[in-house]
């Protein structure tokens, strides 16, 4: 009789847990300027490792290096800085009202700024995104009004979604900003289908996919990978590697595969890893992905690395699942002060007026909010009419729901 | 006029919509070089190309998600689903996406969307070919859902659903594809050839979502039905010997409420049949709307004639499906209830 050795089930965990310290010694992390850059109709299979790499611009100086350089302007890195901090600020300034009452909730950005606002500057004008909850770099890289996103925030009388959806989902379809769901995933194979549909119409405009690492185990992605692969769709498919889900690590949606751009490989889908806390690195490598979807090329997948330095939401207190001081180890640093660092030493910028900048983006946002606050809070003010339940269900309010609306009275 | 099968009234609606309007594009599993495993999109590739009318992974959620993204682009996407009982791996994409874009956005986005899929038993296709889930759909507020009976409402209905700036759930009761089916499985065959609703204008034409039709007029009690079942309805009452008033919903949301009460306050009795289950099914919801608003008409409790709550069966088909039999004693029952 042969003995047969018992099973063993596996659970991943990550490398340390609350009281432990931080690391992140499985994290390799190449020099900047170190990875190659392919052209754009490169085939797939020739670019295989570049999965498993980190695409850097930004050395530990802040000096640019390589041939992943992009073409972008003093001016334009400037406007770069600028957005990264209005979003930190506005992230601030609002989760400070959640805590006040204002509203009921709120996902802050800190770490992962540079991911949405150097992808929207990359983007033209009339693509669409297809976001997740923690892209809000992409409105406000667009110039969209912060007093029309914080009266969404509020759920008041302005706020462009009626009261309907919880705060930070957001929609604008001017500024290219596909409506978010709450429902992970699923935003994720509708831009592939988006992507399709401009492609079936013989049109210019491109998609962009954008989830999140945890949620790549939704069967949505792999039948979005699937699509985009089989149809060539002119789409960008984001995955915002930010090392955790709520309080689950990457490694449980990850599983064997080593990074999430390897996800691409199988599906002949061109993937690249980038340092996401790299705004000229994340930049570059957009635009090559971006490149490559205008020109029929088909999809590429891109994971940004970062960290989620914050909460998941108002809801969760990180230390409750991983060491308190993670973030301040996380090898790739923090994208304001990384790009700042570069403008400096470029000579463009400089301490005080980085200061002074801060202060002025303080006082803009501080404006919005006054002003988004004169339409109302959550709690306090006025707000959207009950109404307004009913109107948008379908386009015209069928006899169902006209019955409905008349037992409330309105 | 021409008669036409049901496949060939849904062809048709297809082929009409797609060349009225280069948005209408059509695709799922087998769709597209083969025709469909029913061969509803028979033809329409050839006719406008691959970019129109195309073969889909097998991937319900893909289908609909992608579908959704085309809607929102302004697409008039009209897909597939091989069989009814597969779209378990869309419903998050039909009910958390494509039914409260348009909520969820205050109008910023909408998704005129169709999602076809064959419906219904009596084909011997065991649990996973059989099932009638209508009612997950019209529990879902942001949906329109539509089940034809005939050629002719099939082609009306279909082109109206594309038209329609919102998502509808086209049912297609499967039994229904060749010949109308009044639930005598042991009897030879009708072709539509020789049904009236089979006679089909070849051309444009719409038949309004949101309300029904009375197939047979009649004063001693009303049976409201859909789909397969008012064949079944039909058979039962003329065998029966019942004066029943027999009403086609054709569309289950928005329902036609006023077609509904105007009978039953009339007759003064209801039956409500079905091939889903019983417990929770659609026909749940239209017997508390008759009580709701009949209830003073009302000279016997409201019945329920449907399939049994079980999976569907194989073997037992004909145990399982509430045919003419289990109608025609339920007419008699309802009538002797004073």
């Amino acid at each position: 009789m042969t003995s047969l050795t018992p099973l063993r089930f596996h659970v991943p965990e990550p490398a340390s847990r609350p009281g432990g310290k931080p690391d992140f010694s499985g994290v390799s992390i190449p020099k900047a300027g170190s990875v190659r850059r392919p052209p754009v109709d490169v085939a797939p299979e020739e670019i295989r490792d570049l999965a498993y790499s980190i695409i850097r611009v930004l050395d530990h100086e802040g000096q640019p290096i390589g041939p992943w350089v992009p073409d972008l302007s003093r001016d334009e890195l400037v406007a770069g800085l600028r957005h990264m901090v209005t979003l930190r600020t506005f992230d601030a300034r609002m989760q400070m009202a959640q805590r006040q009452g204002k509203t009921s909730f709120y996902m802050q950005h800190t770490g992962e700024e540079a991911v949405s606002c150097a992808f929207r500057i990359a983007l033209g004008p009339d693509d669409m995104n297809f976001p997740t909850y923690r892209q809000a770099g992409l409105l406000i890289a667009h110039d969209y009004p912060l007093v029309d996103m914080m009266c969404q925030i509020y759920s008041n009388a302005n706020d462009p979604m009626k009261g309907r959806q919880l705060p930070v989902f957001y929609s604008s379809r001017k500024h290219g900003f596909f409506s978010i769901s709450g429902n992970l995933a699923t935003q994720f194979v509708q831009a592939v289908g988006w992507a399709m549909a401009s492609a079936i119409k013989g049109d210019s405009r491109i998609a962009a996919a954008w989830i999140g690492d945890g949620s790549t185990a939704e069967s949505d992605f792999h039948a979005a990978l699937v699509f985009a692969s089989t149809y060539k769709a002119p789409v960008v498919l984001n995955v915002v590697n930010n090392q955790w889900a709520i309080s689950t690590f990457q490694g449980i949606a990850r599983g064997g595969s080593g990074t999430f751009a390897a996800r691409g490989l199988g599906f002949g889908i061109p993937a690249l890893r980038v340092d996401g806390n790299d705004y000229l690195a994340t930049y570059a490598v957009a635009k090559w992905a971006i490149e490559r979807a205008r020109l029929n090329l088909g999809p590429t997948l891109i994971e940004y690395v970062t960290y989620r330095a914050g909460a998941h939401s108002t809801s969760d207190d990180p230390s409750a699942y991983r060491p308190k001081h993670e973030s301040e180890e996380w090898p790739l640093g923090d994208p304001v002060i990384r790009l700042k660092q570069h403008l400096i030493a470029a000579g463009a910028w400089s301490e005080e007026r980085h200061k002074q900048a801060e202060a002025e983006i303080l006082s803009e946002v501080i404006a919005a909010q006054k002003e988004a606050e004169s339409f109302g809070t959550l709690h306090s003010g006025s707000k959207p009419s009950a109404r307004d339940i009913f109107e948008d269900v379908y386009a015209e309010l069928p006899p169902h729901l006209r019955r409905q609306r008349q037992q409330i009275g309105v | 006029m021409p008669r036409m099968t049901m496949i060939e009234a849904i062809r048709s609606a297809l082929d009409v919509s797609m060349a009225r309007n280069d948005d209408v594009v059509v695709y799922g599993e087998d769709v597209g070089f083969f025709g469909g495993v029913f061969r509803c999109t028979q033809g329409l590739q050839q006719k406008y190309g691959v970019s129109r009318c195309f073969d889909a992974p097998i991937s319900e959620c893909g289908i609909v998600g992608t579908a959704v993204g085309m809607a929102a682009y302004g697409l008039r996407p009209c897909v597939e689903l091989q069989f009814a009982d597969y779209m378990y791996p869309a419903y998050d994409q039909i009910v958390s996406e494509a039914a409260r874009l348009r909520y969820r956005s205050a109008g910023d986005f909408t998704c005129p969307l169709v999602i076809r899929m064959p419906t219904g038993g009596g084909i011997f296709g065991g649990q996973t070919h059989s099932q009638s889930p209508e009612a997950l759909f019209t529990h879902v507020a942001g949906l329109k859902t539509v089940v034809p009976s005939n050629p002719h409402d099939a082609k009306g209905l279909l082109i109206a659903a594309i038209e329609d700036p919102d998502p509808v759930i086209f049912l297609e009761p499967k039994r229904l594809y060749n010949g109308p089916f009044d639930g005598h499985h042991d009897r030879p065959v009708t072709p539509w050839a020789k049904h009236e609703l089979a006679e089909v204008p070849e051309g444009y034409y719409t038949t309004p979502l949101g309300k029904a039709v009375t197939r047979r007029a009649g004063e001693g009690v009303t049976v409201l039905t859909y789909g397969t079942m008012v064949h079944v309805a039909l058979a039962a009452v003329a065998e029966s010997g019942v004066d029943a008033e027999v009403i086609d919903l054709r569309t289950l949301l928005p329902l036609d409420l006023d077609t509904i009460v105007a009978s039953v306050a009339r007759t003064g009795r209801c039956i409500v049949v079905h091939e889903a289950t019983l417990t929770s099914g659609f026909g749940a919801e239209l017997t508390a709307l008759v009580q709701e608003h009949c209830f003073y008409h009302l000279e016997a409790p409201v019945m329920r004639v449907t399939g049994w709550d079980t999976p569907y069966p194989h073997a037992q088909e004909w145990d399982y499906f509430p045919g003419p039999a289990r109608l025609g004693q339920a007419l008699r029952d309802i009538l002797e209830t004073r």
